[in-house]
C-alpha cells in the first residue's frame, strides 16, 4: 500500500471530466475501484439480495409453518396489507412517534447545542456526559425508563404527582397514549444527545462576525438566532433531521421491552418483526418489509426536497 | 446594560449545563440505584429512588459470584455466554468493517475514480435502510446457509449496516490529512515503506481509531437482528439476552437483576466514553451518520 500511496499522491482535482485518460489516471481509476470493491461487496450482500428476495417472496403466500404450500398470489399480500386497519394504526403510530420525537429533539438539541457552544468551562465533563446515552444500548435505556414509569417500583408517578393527572395510581402501560408517551420518553432521551452534536457542528460553522455585525446593527438576541443562526445552519439542521427522522421511523427497541406492542403502541417495524419472525409469515411480512422500504425512501426524498438542500455536498463540507 | 447582559448569559450557561448534566445521568444513576435494591424491594414496590437497605446481590446473580439466589442459578451462565458473544461478535465485525472501510476511505478521498458518487450515495442508502425490512429475507437465507444463530450470521450483517458510518466518518478525517508530508519525508531519505508507517500511520490512526470506536458502539447496541437470527446463547448477544430476562411475569420482571445487567454493560461504554469523548464527538460530527 506504501507504494501506491506515493505514486498517487498528485490526485487531480475530483469530479472534473476528463477525455484522454492516461495510463496513470487509468491505474488510478483501477486501483479506487479495487479499494472500494470489498466493502461495497459486503454492503450488497446483506441488503441489495434480501431486497430482491423480498420482492420476490412478497408476491407468494408464504408460510414458513408449511413450505409446500407456497402459492404466486400476484399483488394479493399487499392488498390485504393495506386493506388492514392494523397496518394504518401502526403506520400512524410511527408517524406520531417520528413527528413528536424529532421535533422535541430538535429543540432541546438545539438549547443542548447553544450550551455547549458558549460554555466555556467542563468542555470535557459535559461531552462525557452528553455521549453516554447515545452511547447506551437502547434496550437498557428502554428498560431504565420503563422502571421509571412503573406503577411499583418507579419515581415518575411519585416526583410528578402535583400534576393533576399524575397520581401514584397512574398505570403509564395500561392504555394508549400514556405508552406512547413513555416509548416517546425513552427514544428522546437516547437520541437528543446525537441530534444536539450535530447542531453544535453546524452551530460552530456560522460566523462570529456575521452574528456580531447583526448585533452592532441593533437586532435583538431573538432576531439573530432567526435570522441569521438558523438560517446559516441549514444544511446541519437538515442532515440532522434527516438521519434522526429515519432512525425514528424504524422505532423497534423501545417498543419490543417496553410494551411488545401491548395498549396499541405497535409501529411499522415491530408489526414486521412480528409477522416474520414470530408468525413464519414470509410471504405477507415481505410485502410490508418492502412497503417499509418505500416509505423511508419517500420520507427521505420529502427531507430533502422540504430543506431544498444537495445532500452530497452538504455532507461534503461537513 | 452589557454586564447585566453577560451575567444573564453566565447564569443561562449555568442553569443549561446543570439541566444537560441531569438530562444525560439521571436515569443512568437512577438504574445503578434500582441495581443496588434486593428482591425483596422490588417485590413489595417501592416509590423511593434510593434503596432503602444497599445490597450487592443482584450483582452475585448476575455474575455468578458468592451465593446465588435460589431460582437464578442458570441466569449468571446466560448473562455470561451473552457478554461473551457481544464481546466477540462486536470485536469482530469492528474489526473487518474498519479493515475494509479504511480501504474504501483511502481510495474516495485520494483516488480519482469511476463510481466514487455512487460508491458514496449507496452507503448513504445503506445507513438509512429500515433493518427489519431484510429480517425475513436475512433469517430464510440464514437458514439455508448454516448461518442462523452463528457468530458470523451476526457479523456479516452487523459489517454491512457499519460500513457506510466508518466510510463516511473515515474519508472525511483522511480528506483533511496532509499526505503531501509523506513526500516530503521521502525527500528527506526516508523509504516509502518508512514514510508511510512513521509518518501517514500517526497521522491517519486517530480517525481509523474513531470509526472503529463508533463501529462498536453500533455493534454493541444492535438489537433487532440480534433477536432474529440467533435463538440460544450460543450467539445471543447481551441486549437480545436482556430482554429474555423479563421471566414468567411480565407485570413483575426482575427489576433488580435487569438493572444490575444493564449496570455491567453500561460500564465498557463508559469507559470507552471517558477516554475517547473528544475523538467519539469529532468522529459523529465530521460522519454526521448514526448506525
Amino acid at each position: 500500500m506504501s507504494t501506491t500511496t506515493a505514486t498517487a499522491a498528485a490526485t487531480p482535482p475530483a469530479g472534473k471530466k476528463r477525455i484522454v485518460m492516461t495510463d496513470r489516471s487509468r491505474a488510478e481509476n483501477r486501483l479506487g475501484q479495487r479499494l472500494v470493491l470489498p466493502a461495497v461487496i459486503v454492503m450488497l450482500v446483506v441488503t441489495a439480495w434480501p431486497m430482491f428476495q423480498a420482492l420476490y417472496l412478497s408476491l407468494f403466500r408464504y408460510r414458513l409453518t408449511s413450505p409446500d404450500d407456497k402459492e404466486f398470489v400476484g399483488l394479493s399480500n399487499y392488498g390485504t396489507v393495506l386493506t388492514d386497519p392494523l397496518f394504518w394504526q401502526d403506520t400512524v403510530n410511527t408517524v406520531i412517534i417520528m413527528v413528536v420525537t424529532v421535533g422535541v429533539e430538535l429543540v432541546i438539541g438545539f438549547v443542548f447545542a447553544l450550551v455547549m457552544h458558549r460554555i466555556v468551562f467542563a468542555r470535557g465533563a459535559i461531552r462525557t456526559s452528553i455521549l453516554i446515552p447515545y452511547g447506551i444500548i437502547t434496550v437498557v435505556s428502554a428498560y431504565a425508563w420503563q422502571f421509571a414509569f412503573s406503577i411499583n417500583n418507579g419515581w415518575v408517578n411519585s416526583w410528578f404527582d402535583f400534576l393533576p393527572w399524575i397520581s401514584s395510581e397512574t398505570n403509564w402501560f395500561g392504555s394508549h397514549w400514556p405508552a406512547m408517551f413513555a416509548i416517546m420518553v425513552s427514544e428522546i432521551w437516547k437520541t437528543t444527545p446525537f441530534m444536539s452534536l450535530l447542531l453544535l457542528a453546524g452551530l460552530s460553522q456560522v460566523s462570529e462576525d456575521m452574528i456580531e455585525a447583526a448585533e452592532v446593527d441593533g437586532a435583538t438576541w431573538w432576531q439573530r438566532l432567526w435570522k441569521v443562526i438558523i438560517p446559516n445552519m441549514r444544511a446541519a439542521i437538515m442532515v440532522a433531521v434527516l438521519f434522526r427522522a429515519l432512525d425514528a421511523f424504524r422505532i423497534f427497541d423501545n417498543i419490543y421491552v417496553m410494551t411488545r406492542g401491548a395498549a396499541d403502541t405497535e409501529s411499522s417495524s415491530f408489526l414486521t418483526y412480528r409477522q416474520v419472525i414470530q408468525q413464519f409469515q414470509l410471504g405477507l411480512g415481505s410485502a410490508l418489509s418492502v412497503l417499509l422500504f418505500i416509505s423511508v425512501l419517500l420520507l427521505a426524498a420529502l427531507i430533502v426536497k422540504l430543506f431544498k438542500v444537495d445532500l452530497a455536498q452538504a455532507r461534503g463540507e461537513a | 446594560m452589557a454586564a447585566k447582559n453577560q451575567t444573564r448569559n453566565k447564569i443561562g450557561t449555568w442553569v443549561g449545563f446543570i439541566f444537560i448534566l441531569v438530562w444525560c445521568l439521571l436515569p443512568v444513576v437512577w438504574i445503578m440505584s434500582l441495581s443496588l435494591k434486593g428482591p425483596g424491594e422490588t417485590a413489595a414496590g417501592s416509590a423511593q429512588f434510593l434503596p432503602k437497605s444497599p445490597t450487592l446481590q443482584n450483582y452475585r446473580d448476575i455474575l455468578g459470584i458468592g451465593t446465588v439466589t435460589p431460582g437464578q442459578e442458570n441466569t449468571h451462565a446466560d448473562f455470561l455466554d451473552a457478554l461473551r458473544n457481544s464481546f466477540g461478535i462486536a470485536a469482530i465485525a469492528t474489526f473487518l468493517a474498519v479493515i475494509f472501510a479504511t480501504l474504501a476511505a483511502y481510495a474516495i478521498a485520494r483516488l480519482d475514480f469511476k463510481g466514487k458518487r455512487l460508491v458514496l450515495s449507496l452507503a448513504l442508502a445503506i445507513a438509512m435502510f429500515p433493518v427489519v425490512a431484510l429480517v425475513g429475507p436475512l433469517f430464510d437465507l440464514w437458514r439455508t446457509l448454516g448461518l442462523f444463530n452463528t457468530w458470523p450470521g451476526l457479523i456479516i450483517p452487523y459489517m454491512s449496516f457499519t460500513l457506510p458510518l466508518a466510510i463516511w466518518t473515515l474519508s472525511a478525517f483522511f480528506r483533511e490529512i496532509p499526505w503531501e508530508m509523506e513526500q516530503a519525508a521521502q525527500v528527506d531519505g526516508a523509504t516509502s515503506w518508512q514514510a508511510f508507517r512513521k509518518v501517514i500511520v500517526p497521522l491517519a490512526a486517530p480517525g481509523v481509531f474513531t470509526a472503529a470506536i463508533l463501529t462498536f458502539f453500533f455493534a454493541w447496541n444492535e438489537f433487532v437482528l440480534a433477536i432474529s437470527l440467533t435463538s440460544t446463547t450460543a450467539s445471543r448477544t447481551v441486549p437480545a439476552q436482556l430482554s429474555f430476562f423479563v421471566g414468567p411475569d411480565p407485570f413483575n420482571p426482575p427489576y433488580g437483576l435487569l438493572a444490575a445487567a444493564s449496570v455491567v454493560v453500561t460500564v465498557p461504554i463508559i469507559i470507552i466514553v471517558l477516554l475517547f469523548q473528544r475523538k467519539i464527538v469529532a468522529g459523529l460530527t465530521s460522519g454526521a451518520v448514526k448506525g
